[in-house]
């Protein structure tokens, strides 16, 4: 399906990240574990990191690496956090 | 040289009838046949079998049969269907005479519905200049929202097709620059309307009533950008009146500031979806307001001039009746004024004043405009007192000046209110000019409704702005 684009077309194709956080002092990222083995190792040495770098952390799982995340998680992150780092590991 | 060119279809019978025409036509002089329903007809004449249409398109064929002469590549002179007074001395021949001297044509298959906008967007592409995005495995519906297109209700997906049907909707080039929409003042054209529009809903007829609203939302004086990005309920209202409202079937009568109408209701979102899409326009982002009001995502009706004892909005705003225009106001929602009691014009002004005095806050003063939109019953009140509009908006007004001591900051126990040193003053509710009256709504029920402005009305914000709507 080809559609014309309505808008100002001064932004590029396709949906844009949010910006960056300037800083991780004082802000809530969430971990999110995808349910590969030792995801959760990956996941403790990162939450050291962010926490000597300022920021508060909060750990999510996914039910399983096969599907998507469910919406009620998707939601939860999305509520809670600033950010989000998915971690793939095997 | 002279070169001759024909195009027919079989399943036209007056094509079918010329048959020995053409057969003459082609033993005498060199002849180009194109059919656009069947290969080889009329048979074995080598006629070229215009499946695609493309050629057809190209020529701007009407009708069929046409006949074009060229010469040098430059066509000198057309006839469509047969008239053998005409094709005779076209061509300096003789034609056969066992047929009929005279039978009018058939339709062209290049205008069988859906067929010139599917042939524009097949052949002419490039005349639209807005970015195309591919999208394989999205479902149409749901684009929209991934895109951030969409108010929250589903949008038209806007395909080649459905951009030049709308597009045939006015005479302007795809490509004209209507203004810059706020916030992000990007250059707008006819065609990013168009694409708006369908997404909205339109049809081709409404185009030329939403390029208008977007015409009159840039005025200075409208203030765009500032009633995008206020805190305040208001978002722009679109008024229509003149003979284009009631060709396009817009609702004036029952139920006009409510659902049900498709003019009325993609008009006002297609004003909507330009701001959002071509201005960058968002809830959020630059739309900063606290609450907003449902007319955001659409907000148009047609006033009920032909019933109305009054001029009309138009008319005061300076133009004909039989001028088609839109009025854009920064408005709010609809509040309700009930009187089932009044016959008598003071008495139902009085009703009237009462509940104008209300809108914003009732110590809020020479703040926001307001229309009044007043139902054919209550109407009927003044018609048969002879109240002008005017002698009406004078009443309303002298009605309105209210004293300066229930104004004031802590009068009536309410900390909001006017700097205390302005409680020896009268003040009018409404700035001069800041009231306007439209008579809309159905014929049972002794209601009207003012909609409030933008706290900011007059010219330190917005002011309703009137434009004839061209085709």
């Amino acid at each position: 399906m080809e559609l014309l684009d309505p808008t100002s077309e001064l932004s590029p194709e396709g949906r844009q990240p949010l910006p960056r956080l300037s800083s991780l002092q004082g802000k809530t990222i969430g971990l999110l574990d995808i349910s590969k083995p030792r995801g959760n190792i990956f996941l403790d040495r990162i939450e050291d990191l962010l926490k000597q770098h300022g920021a508060d952390t909060k750990r999510y799982k996914k039910p399983t690496f096969t599907r998507v995340a469910p919406d009620p998680l998707r939601q939860e992150i999305a509520l809670e956090c600033d950010a989000v780092l998915e971690a793939l590991a095997d | 040289m002279r070169e001759i060119t024909l195009v027919v279809k079989k399943g036209c019978e007056t094509c079918v009838m010329i048959e020995p025409v053409i057969r003459q036509l082609a033993a005498e002089q060199p002849l180009r046949v194109f059919c656009q329903d069947v290969a080889d007809f009329p048979e074995g004449m080598n006629s070229i079998y215009d499946e695609s249409l493309a050629q057809s398109y190209a020529l701007g064929v009407e009708i069929v049969p046409t006949l074009i002469l060229t010469e040098a590549g430059h066509e000198i002179a057309r006839t469509e269907g047969w008239d053998r007074s005409v094709w005779e001395p076209l061509l300096g021949l003789s034609l056969s005479a066992n047929i009929p001297g005279f039978r009018p044509g058939c339709g062209s298959r290049t205008l069988d519905p859906g067929m010139p906008e599917r042939l524009a967007a097949q052949f002419d592409g490039d005349k639209l200049s807005a970015r195309r995005l591919t999208f394989d495995e999205s479902d149409p519906f749901e684009v929209g929202y991934d895109q951030g297109w969409s108010d929250g209700l589903p949008i038209v997906p806007p395909t080649t097709e459905r951009v030049f049907r709308m597009l045939s909707g006015t005479t302007r080039d795809p490509s004209e620059i209507i203004g810059a929409i706020p916030p992000d003042y990007a250059r707008c054209s006819v065609e990013k309307i168009a694409i708006n529009a369908v997404m909205a809903g339109c049809l081709p007829e409404y185009l030329p009533v939403v390029i208008a609203s977007v015409e009159a939302v840039l005025e200075d004086q409208f203030c765009m950008h500032g009633l995008l990005a206020t805190t305040y309920f208001s978002g722009p209202m679109i008024v229509v009146n003149g003979p284009l409202s009631r060709s396009i079937c817009m609702n004036s009568g029952g139920n006009a500031l409510g659902q049900g109408n498709r003019a009325n209701a993609t008009i006002g979102r297609a004003l909507q979806l330009v701001i959002r899409n071509v201005g960058g326009g968002r809830p959020g982002g630059v739309d900063r307001a606290a609450l907003g009001n449902p007319g955001k995502y659409t907000f148009c009706f047609a006033e009920d001039e032909l019933n109305s004892c009054w001029t009309s909005l138009s008319e005061d705003a300076g133009f004909q009746s039989d001028t088609s225009t839109v009025t854009v106001f920064a408005a709010d929602g609809v509040q309700g004024i009930v009187d089932q009691k009044s016959r008598s014009p003071e008495s139902l002004a009085r009703s009237f004043a009462a509940g104008l005095r209300a809108i914003g806050h009732p110590k809020m003063v020479q703040g926001s405009d307001a229309f009044l939109v007043v139902s054919p019953e209550h109407e009927r009140v003044f018609r048969e007192a002879n109240w002008s509009k005017a002698e009406l908006i004078e009443r309303l007004r002298t009605l309105l000046m209210i004293s300066g001591q229930e104004l004031v900051q802590g009068a009536a126990g309410i900390e909001e209110g006017l700097p205390i040193a302005l409680k020896d003053k009268t003040i009018c509710k409404f700035r001069a000019d800041g009231l306007k009256i439209v008579r809309a709504g159905g014929t049972a029920g002794l209601f009207s409704a003012i909609i409030a402005g933008w706290g900011a009305s007059g010219a330190i914000g917005s002011v309703p702005v009137t434009r004839e709507i061209t085709l």
